[in-house]
């Protein structure tokens, strides 16, 4: 197990290397720079020249490469184009927003999809299943920011009940230690800012988990209903084990595999920024910082944010495989 | 048993949601519709003003006006810190601001201000004139990264060079500043290397504020690392912490992408801030903007979309205040370049652009159609420059009058990939340019570009056919920012490197050092007619950018150059 660990971690090096390799031509093929989008109309020769000296974007690609191995090798990732502030600086702070949504949203994925997708296959072709299938479809076919606009129409314009925007309410104050503001306000014993933090992420982890919930839907029924036609499922249930007893230890626990691949895999997505909820609920995320930095020709939080994010998308694999061996002690890592 | 599981699953979730919901709500005004906020009701029994949450954009990037040129940044800047001259409220005409007035000598290079008396900063320091030529002083010997043009913008649009010349920094060698002596404590002398008179209304740009030298030394305002990308970041706490200036508004917190939090500053010279406190957050998304505006999460925000002013305007709870036109849309000619060379040809195009029907139906009603290439808000406008009403018969018949075969070739170029304030539908607007120039004997043959980086390249370097869409918003209330702009010096996105507008050159060079106000203001009038007639583009729309309040929202003045303070606003019941 312990070998199996370390080599993963040992092939992320390589994997990393190309990655920033990959990510370096690839943001300087984009058309533009930093130059032209920082100076508009105002963008006279001299003044891009200017800047692109400034930021050491005439030198050869090469040249400029190897000076950013040799600053990420000793964690300095630059300074942000547009906010001027460390990219590590930036990425500390947003990247606990980023998780903390997803774990909500992944959390009300698994607390919908898991039972819908259980009993639907229990009760295999009948109106719970599909009304299921609806759902699940439903899930995955209306857009995010739909979704998140009649959400927030509802339960914010109409009812007065939630927040649309932002992390907390600006009128509550309390210090940030961590970034995860819901952790802060526990830290800080304020109940008020711990139900606030908590009314903020309602609608957007909705939003996000909508499609998860779908697929964790979707794979837990088909998983199931695989599962519990096992020749041991029925060999329990004729023992006269109890109903649910065959449910939880021969049916669910058999079906996890695939669900939790499933759900690591969507983790990773979520990871890695939503986009469209982010900025949709106005939540300081990492998917809104990486559009920002396109948009900007913002290179080295190009640069540093989709190595952090790569990073964490393979750790997160590498998690769903290690909890395998747990799941299925027959599965051995090596 | 269960049957009765699948009822729970729907009961669950809506007991979740409705149990935070509901759990906070007491506590937590956030989230009404009504539009209050805790804070507000709080206080609305007292004296006090409560607090007002406004949205920008974005974050702003440091509170340091002279090192930005952002807009967000500029928001925060005006509420905390202020300039010597400073605006009327809702125009562009200079009004006394920290200098209770100012003198020139006779040739226009040496300027006196009389520094007000009985002012001080956030921290308790005095204004007087040494703090004033401390911050000319400051901006003057910037070195290095400070010199880049994405850094010092305005400095280098309305002083040009620095006490050092590096040639790879982008700013010009020469600048207008000479130097600044406090004669007295309330007397600042500020000479010029040669004659200006531009610079009196450029000095109430937010990159001219006056900080507290104490805190600029003490918070290391100019320290910063420099990294292998050249990029420079201030090290010292100055523009993230302690921004100290002597506005109607003090800093009391910055968490980034969160809010901005500024109190009113009790010891003020001037008319005291209303509000308690202004709360400044970041929602970049437009939609988002709109709903947090209905719910009450926010109070106001600027950059409300077009779209979305009906909807405002139809809910009695809100409000829409309308910025007056600080832009200019144009359609841009090659005067080098054939056919558009023969003035004909170019009287021609005027008549056959219908700018009406554009500014009519690609604007919202948010656009007036322009005459001139600045808007009517700044001085300098002139009402009796030669016009041109679409008219496609006269255009055919002055192309034909003065020899051409119809129809005429013109290649005219449009960005794609982009909205800017005075120009929200490149395409569009393009389009029915094209339809109506080809109903007026000339041939139109479409070319476009993304905007960033080929088509400004193109437009810049005069290689975007014979006419080009482009515009420009102002960075200050002056003629000089819009047709000096443009005309001052040839340039070979006009053409006129090749045939330079000698005539329009002049008048705006005598502009440019006249410092009577009057001679100065016939002067620009005159080159708006001179630039009319001799027509190196026609100017099409001045559009209107809007901002939106709830209701309770009072006393917000909207300023075209957006120096808006919000010391005057309150919240009423």
């Amino acid at each position: 197990m312990l070998r199996f660990v370390v080599r993963r971690l040992l092939l992320l090096i390589p994997v990393l290397i190309g990655l920033s390799i990959l990510v370096f031509l690839w943001i300087r093929a984009l058309p533009g720079s930093p130059a032209t989008t920082l100076l508009g109309e105002r963008a006279t020769p001299e003044a891009i020249a200017a800047i692109n000296e400034q930021y050491g974007l005439n030198k050869p690609l090469h040249v400029q490469y190897f000076a950013y191995v040799e600053n990420v090798a000793q964690f300095d990732f630059g300074d942000s184009v547009t906010s001027r502030r460390p990219v590590i600086d930036e990425f500390g702070q947003r990247f606990p927003a980023t998780i903390e949504l997803a774990f909500a949203a992944m959390l009300f994925s698994m607390l919908i999809g898991l039972p819908l997708g259980f009993f639907a296959a229990k009760r295999y072709g009948g109106v719970l299943d599909q009304l299921s299938l609806v759902a699940s479809l439903l899930g995955i076919s209306v857009p995010i920011f739909v979704l998140a606009i009649i959400l927030k129409f509802v339960f914010a314009v109409k009812l007065g009940l939630l927040p649309t925007v932002g992390r907390i309410s600006v009128l509550i104050n309390i210090d940030h230690p961590t970034n995860f503001y819901v952790l802060d306000a526990l830290l800080a014993g304020d109940l008020e800012a711990f139900w606030d933090t908590l009314k903020h992420l309602i609608l957007p982890a909705i939003a996000l988990g909508s499609i998860p919930l779908a697929i964790v839907a979707r794979i837990t029924r088909a998983a199931v209903l695989d599962v519990q036609n096992e020749d041991y499922v029925r060999t329990a249930r004729a023992k006269g084990v109890a109903p649910r007893t065959v449910d939880t230890r021969h049916i669910l626990r058999n079906a996890m595999l695939p669900i939790a691949t499933i759900i690591g895999l969507q983790t990773g997505l979520l990871l890695s920024g939503a986009v469209l909820t982010e900025t949709v609920f106005a939540y300081p995320g990492i998917g809104t910082w990486l559009v920002e930095a396109i948009k900007a020709r913002n290179y080295p939080v190009l640069q540093g944010g989709i190595l952090f994010i790569a990073l964490v998308f393979v750790l997160v694999n590498l998690l769903v495989d290690l909890s395998y061996a747990l799941l299925n002690p027959r599965i051995r890592l090596s | 048993m269960r049957t009765k599981w699948h009822w729970l699953l729907p009961l669950l979730v809506a007991g979740v949601i409705g149990l935070a919901a509901g759990c906070g709500g007491d506590d937590d005004e956030e989230g009404t519709p009504s539009g209050t906020t805790a804070a507000e009701t709080e206080s609305s029994g007292g004296a006090s003003g409560g607090t007002l949450v406004f949205a920008g954009a974005s974050d702003p990037v440091v509170l340091d006006g002279a090192l930005v040129s952002d807009g967000e940044s500029i928001r925060v800047i005006t509420q905390v810190f202020e300039t010597l001259v400073a605006l009327k409220p809702g125009t562009t005409e200079p009004e006394p601001g920290l200098a209770e007035s100012w003198e020139p000598n006779d040739d226009g290079t040496v300027w006196t201000f009389k520094i007000r008396d009985g002012v001080t900063f956030h921290d308790g320091e005095t204004l007087d004139a040494e703090a004033v030529c401390f911050n000319f002083d400051r901006w003057y010997n910037f070195e290095g990264p400070l010199q880049n043009p994405g850094a010092t913008y305005y400095w280098q649009v309305v002083f040009g060079g620095f006490a050092t010349f590096n040639k790879d920094s982008g700013a010009p060698e020469e600048s207008l500043y000479e130097s600044c002596e406090a004669t007295d404590a309330t007397t600042a002398v500020l000479t010029l290397t040669k004659p200006s008179a531009t610079f009196i209304p450029a000095l109430s740009q937010q990159a001219f504020s006056i900080a507290s030298p104490k805190a600029l030394q003490e918070f290391k305002a100019d320290e910063g690392t420099v990294d292998a990308d050249g990029i420079f970041s201030p090290s010292g706490t100055f523009g993230t912490e302690h921004p100290i200036g002597t506005g109607p508004f003090e800093f009391v917190s910055w968490t980034r992408n969160d809010r901005l939090v500024l109190k009113r500053y009790e010891d003020y010279w001037g008319d005291k801030a209303k509000l308690d406190e202004l709360i400044v957050r970041p929602i970049a998304d437009n939609a988002a903007r709109v709903q947090a505006l209905q719910t009450g999460e926010i109070q106001g925000y600027d950059l409300v979309e077009p779209q979305d002013i009906a909807t405002i305007e139809a809910d009695d709870e809100l409000q829409i205040i309308d910025r007056p036109a600080f832009n200019v849309a144009y359609v841009g000619f090659n005067i080098a370049k054939k056919p558009t060379d023969d003035p004909k040809v170019r009287e021609a195009i005027a008549y056959g652009l219908d700018r009406e029907s554009v500014v009519d139906n690609f604007y919202s009603g948010r656009a007036v159609v322009a005459t001139q290439f600045m808007p009517p808000e700044v001085v300098g406008y002139a009402d009796d420059v030669p016009t041109y009403e679409y008219d496609p018969e006269k255009a055919k018949q002055t192309l034909t009058d003065a020899g051409y075969t119809l129809p005429v070739p013109l290649e005219f170029w449009y960005p794609t990939d982009v909205s800017r304030p005075y120009m929200p539908d490149p395409k569009r607007n393009f389009e029915a340019f094209a339809a109506s120039l080809n109903k007026s004997g000339f041939k139109v043959t479409a070319k476009s570009a993304p905007w960033n980086p080929d088509y400004l390249g193109r437009a810049n370097e005069g290689t975007a056919g014979n006419l080009r869409m482009l515009g420009w918003t102002g960075d200050y209330g002056d003629a000089d920012n819009f047709i000096g702009t443009f005309f001052q010096t040839p340039q070979k996105a006009w053409g006129t490197t090749t045939k330079p507008l000698t005539e329009i050159q002049k008048l705006l060079n005598d502009a440019e050092i006249e410092t009577e106000q009057s001679a100065r203001e016939s002067l620009y009038q005159e080159a708006n007619r001179k630039i009319m007639t001799e027509l190196p583009g026609v100017p099409y729309a001045h559009s209107k950018p809007a901002l939106a309040f709830t209701a309770q929202v009072k006393g917000y003045v909207a300023s075209p150059t957006t120096n808006e303070s919000f010391a005057s606003v309150s919240i009423e019941e």
